[in-house]
């Protein structure tokens, strides 16, 4: 278990370099002088000599390289050329946002969609089978931005049931903000994985050890909430952890959508203001988020499985 | 050819007998016929402004309203299905075509291009999509062509990882060992013996891809990243609804239905191939 | 009369399928009384899984009792309801699966699915832990208290199988049901198994009721067997009176196509030629004429299980010579 958590964690390390080093010379190779395309028309000569100096611009390409991963590894990400704040402190300040939606949204889908799921397995082929099929389906097919835009115009325009923009303040107010987004994220979710845990459920009913279960007489009831769930939502755990990016993007543009502060608001924004080193760090920093969650996705499912931890 | 054509219509007919996979057939073709006959079948000129009849609701003349520059939304819709197509299909299909060939090389190949592949696959899978496509539009600048690049670059991991596992499988199966004992070429093998095997399955995740790809071409061109302003996209019907939506509110249902059901009739299209083509792979997925 | 367990009666079960109603068991009828070892033997696929999962009621829900009763302690089973089975199980009959790698839960603990199974007792988590580890120790698990918290993955296949048998024991049942126990083991576990099964036996005095296709291992440790084929019973009677001087000829080429049995040495093992019939389309007569050297034109009516002398029946025309000659 120790030697491959190590291992595991190798190699979102590995990945995450191949990926800083892409993006960086991505950068790099766009055509133009990029003082001049980061700066834009308020370039004047002495700013631009100051951002080159910075960013070591005029150094070789590797020791650009090498700088620039100096600066990572002391959590400098780079500094936004307009307000002289460093890039980590920004982001940092606006990833809470971006991740409690996310939590919020995965946990009131994976909670419906587990349930939905258990229960049309415990039930195949009723009419309640049937019909959460029906729904998981279309459910699955909702992209988050195009329910986000939905829920906006019939929650919060129409009905006014919901506010439409921000963040809100103290708990309930911020909770009160989350419903819509949440809810935009989250749908396709609930689809996915009621639909996931529906097939692993209906796998596990059918093996031995839930036959011995019945011969010696343990409920139904109990036979599925505690022997045969704990094993059938372990590929939730996978399916979450690689669907952080998924998770991410939805993020941008539901941000958008309902105004809300979080990275995906501070990316596009960045990008509208041309403020790249800003968009890079965003980009960075979700990155190793989404490397990160893979990776605990994979160690969590060797930790609940017993099997899984034996085999590795 | 022949034998291949006669696949197809039994493949066809497997999916048209399930309900679902009708369905998709259905809302498929139907998108994909209005989107070759679009310049025909639009009742007014989907850019042609007009602004006497601006930010008029639904009526009999304009069936969905129009927008604030008075164009017709539903000719927009119709258009912008063209749009949502051109996208979709160069990149699934531009995907899916570099995926197989480093795929197959991948599964192939030596150990340490194995490897190396994989590891690029592995890194290009690690950008959050949309995230990946903002920072590249950022660089370059927001066309058509961009996030055609965008959407090809990010799903080639998919098609990769499968067209090489499939490989792998295949490589070791008897009828391929006789083939190299036989003194095939590497060629003949991979492309004589393994692709037709490989590529059924891919055709599914590709199916099952085209909806991903609409909704990220859409949501560039709702963020203003996407396909350039007046060009109609269902992407670009939402930001001009959004930005108006307590004026022009059926803009917003203008664009995001037919999203909506796009990915509906892919998503049953590609489920109904997926069983049809290989039931094995429910499992998997 | 009041020590009889079990009586089956005359059961008969098909499964609905695509192709037909498949007859998986027809006109079984035998009996177990308290304390008895009884064996039924047959190739795979003569209905002895349908007949286990019938006795307690976990059948497939395309499943169909067509007639018969299966009485335990005199009690019509397939007219119980799911409730007052579910009473039944694990507690007056237990029952141990064939594949000892499938019968526990991947991811709890031993301990905690010994513990589970003793449901109805109203004893504390300490206590019930505390028996679960005698009964692991009686079943010959070294260092029970320790393996306890161990999951199923670090056990192998015969200890595995021990504490199945543990499991099934644990409630003192009145019956247990041995679904081909050791055939997934090796032939010493199988032989240690069988042993430490016997010694249970005798101390609990529970009926078992020993499913098996290895003929040794019913001659060792049975008292009575019955003869399957096809779904249907074609002998029953005393273990010794039935291998010494076996009467249906399907018994005859079953005992000599054992292995054990085998006395000359032989370049290619014996088998008995053909194929069972279809259960969904069954031919007329006897159901092992088509495979039977002795197969007469009276074999297209089907043979009746009579009772040759006490305690011993056989559904064949060859044993009816005299009433032939009359």
């Amino acid at each position: 278990m120790f030697i491959y958590t190590v291992k595991r964690f190798a190699l979102a390390g590995l990945i995450l370099i191949v990926a800083v080093t892409a993006m960086f010379l991505m950068i790099r190779a766009v055509p133009g002088d990029p003082v001049s395309i980061m700066l834009g028309p308020r370039a004047t000569p002495e700013l631009k000599a100051s951002l080159i100096a910075q960013m070591a611009l005029d150094q070789p390409i590797w020791k650009q390289l090498l700088i620039y991963y100096g600066g990572l590894l002391r959590g400098d990400l780079g500094i936004d050329v307009f307000s002289g704040r460093s890039v980590v402190e920004i982001v940092f300040q606006q990833l809470p946002y971006t991740l409690e939606m996310i939590t919020l949204s995965v946990v009131w889908s994976a909670t419906l969609g587990i349930a939905l799921g258990a229960y049309a397995a415990a039930n195949p082929n009723t009419m309640i089978d049937r019909i959460a099929a029906a729904v998981s389906v279309s459910f699955v097919a909702a992209p988050a931005f195009v329910v986000a835009l939905l829920a906006l115009l019939i929650f919060a325009v129409q009905l006014q049931w919901f506010p439409a923009i921000g963040a809100g303040e103290g708990f309930w107010g911020r909770l009160n903000h989350l419903v819509l987004p949440s809810f935009a994220i989250g749908l396709s979710w609930v689809g996915y994985i009621a639909r996931l845990v529906r097939a692993s459920m209906l796998e596990v009913l059918g093996e031995g050890h839930i036959r011995t279960a019945r011969a010696f007489g343990i409920s139904e009831r109990r036979i599925i909430m505690s022997y045969a769930l704990r094993i059938a939502i372990l590929p939730v755990f996978t399916v979450i952890g690689v669907g952080m990016g998924f998770l991410l993007s939805s993020a941008v543009f539901t941000e958008i959508v309902f105004a809300r502060p979080g990275i995906g608001k501070l990316v596009i924004d960045s990008i509208t203001t041309r403020n790249y080193p800003v968009v890079m760090g965003t980009v960075l920093v979700s990155t190793g988020l989404f490397v990160l969650s893979t990776a605990i996705a994979d160690l969590l499912n060797a930790l609940l499985d017993p099997r899984a931890r034996s085999a590795k | 050819m022949s034998k291949s054509r006669s696949e197809l219509s039994i493949i066809l007919r497997g999916v048209a007998k399930d309900p679902l996979g009708l369905i998709g057939l259905i809302i498929v073709g139907a998108i994909v016929i209005s989107a070759i006959f679009a310049a025909w079948i639009v009742p007014y000129d989907p850019i042609g402004m007009n602004i006497p009849d601006r930010m008029q609701g639904p009526s009999w003349s304009h069936w969905l309203g129009t927008d604030n520059l008075g164009r017709d939304t539903l000719s927009r819709v119709i258009m912008g299905g063209q749009v949502a197509l051109k996208v979709a299909l160069p990149a699934v299909f531009g995907a899916m075509a570099i995926g197989l060939t480093l795929g197959m090389i991948a599964g192939y190949g030596p150990r340490w291009l194995d490897n190396l592949l994989m590891l690029f696959f592995d890194t290009l899978r690690s950008f959050p999509t949309v995230m990946f496509a903002l920072a590249v539009v950022a660089l370059v600048g927001p066309s058509l062509q961009t996030v055609v690049l965008v959407v090809m670059a990010t799903s080639i991991p998919t098609y990769g990882r499968v067209a090489r596992t499939q490989t792998l499988t295949l490589r070791n199966s008897e009828f391929i060992l006789a083939e190299r004992a036989m003194g095939a070429s590497m060629v003949r093998i991979l492309g004589v013996h393994m692709l037709p095997n490989i590529i059924g399955v891919l055709g599914v995740l590709a199916a099952m891809d085209v909806p991903t790809v609409i909704a990220l071409e859409a949501g560039l061109s709702f963020l203003g990243l996407g396909v350039k302003p007046p060009t109609p996209s269902w992407g670009a019907l939402l930001k001009d609804g959004y930005a108006l939506i307590r004026q022009t509110p059926w803009l917003v249902v203008g664009g995001g239905l037919p999203i909506i059901l796009a990915t509906l009739g892919f998503t049953f299209l590609g489920e109904s191939l997926r069983d049809v083509v290989d039931p094995k792979l429910r499992k998997n997925r | 009369m009041s020590d009889t367990l079990l009586e089956i009666d005359n059961l008969s079960v098909d499964y609905e399928t695509e192709r037909g109603d498949l007859k998986a068991l027809r006109d079984i009828s035998f009996d177990v009384q308290k304390g008895e070892i009884v064996g039924i033997v047959g190739e795979s696929g003569c209905g002895k899984s349908t007949l286990i999962s019938s006795i307690l009621r976990l059948t497939a829900p395309n499943t169909r009792f067509r007639q018969g009763e299966v009485r335990f302690k005199g009690d019509d089973i397939l007219t119980k309801t799911e409730r007052q089975m579910r009473d039944l199980r694990g507690s007056d009959i237990s029952i141990v699966f064939q594949d000892p790698m499938q019968t526990h839960n991947p991811v709890l603990t031993i301990g905690r699915q010994l513990v589970d199974i003793q449901h109805r007792s109203k004893a504390t988590k300490a206590q019930k832990l505390d028996i679960a580890a005698k009964m692991l120790a009686a079943v010959g698990i070294p260092d029970p208290q320790a393996r306890l918290k161990q999951h199923p993955h670090e056990f192998s296949g015969g200890m595995r199988q021990r504490i199945a048998i543990a499991m099934a024991l644990m409630s003192e049942p009145d019956l247990l049901i041995a679904d081909e126990p050791t055939t997934a083991l090796d032939a010493t576990l199988e032989v240690q198994i069988i042993e430490r099964l016997k010694d249970l036996q005798s101390e609990m005095n529970c009926a078992i009721l020993f499913i098996s296709h290895h003929l040794g291992v019913i001659a060792e440790l049975c008292d009575r067997v019955v003869v399957m084929y096809a779904g249907a019973v074609v002998e029953s009677g005393d273990v010794r009176e039935i291998f010494h001087d076996p009467k249906h000829p399907y018994t005859r080429r079953l005992i000599e196509c054992d292995p054990g049995h085998i006395k000359t040495r032989a370049r290619i093992l014996p088998t008995i030629p053909g194929e069972v019939p279809d259960l969904a389309n069954l031919p007329d007569g006897c159901i092992f004429r088509d495979r039977c050297e002795q197969a007469t034109d009276r074999c297209h009516q089907v043979p009746a299980l009579e009772k040759l002398k006490e305690g011993h029946f056989a559904a064949c025309w060859l044993n009816h010579h005299e009433e032939a000659a009359t």
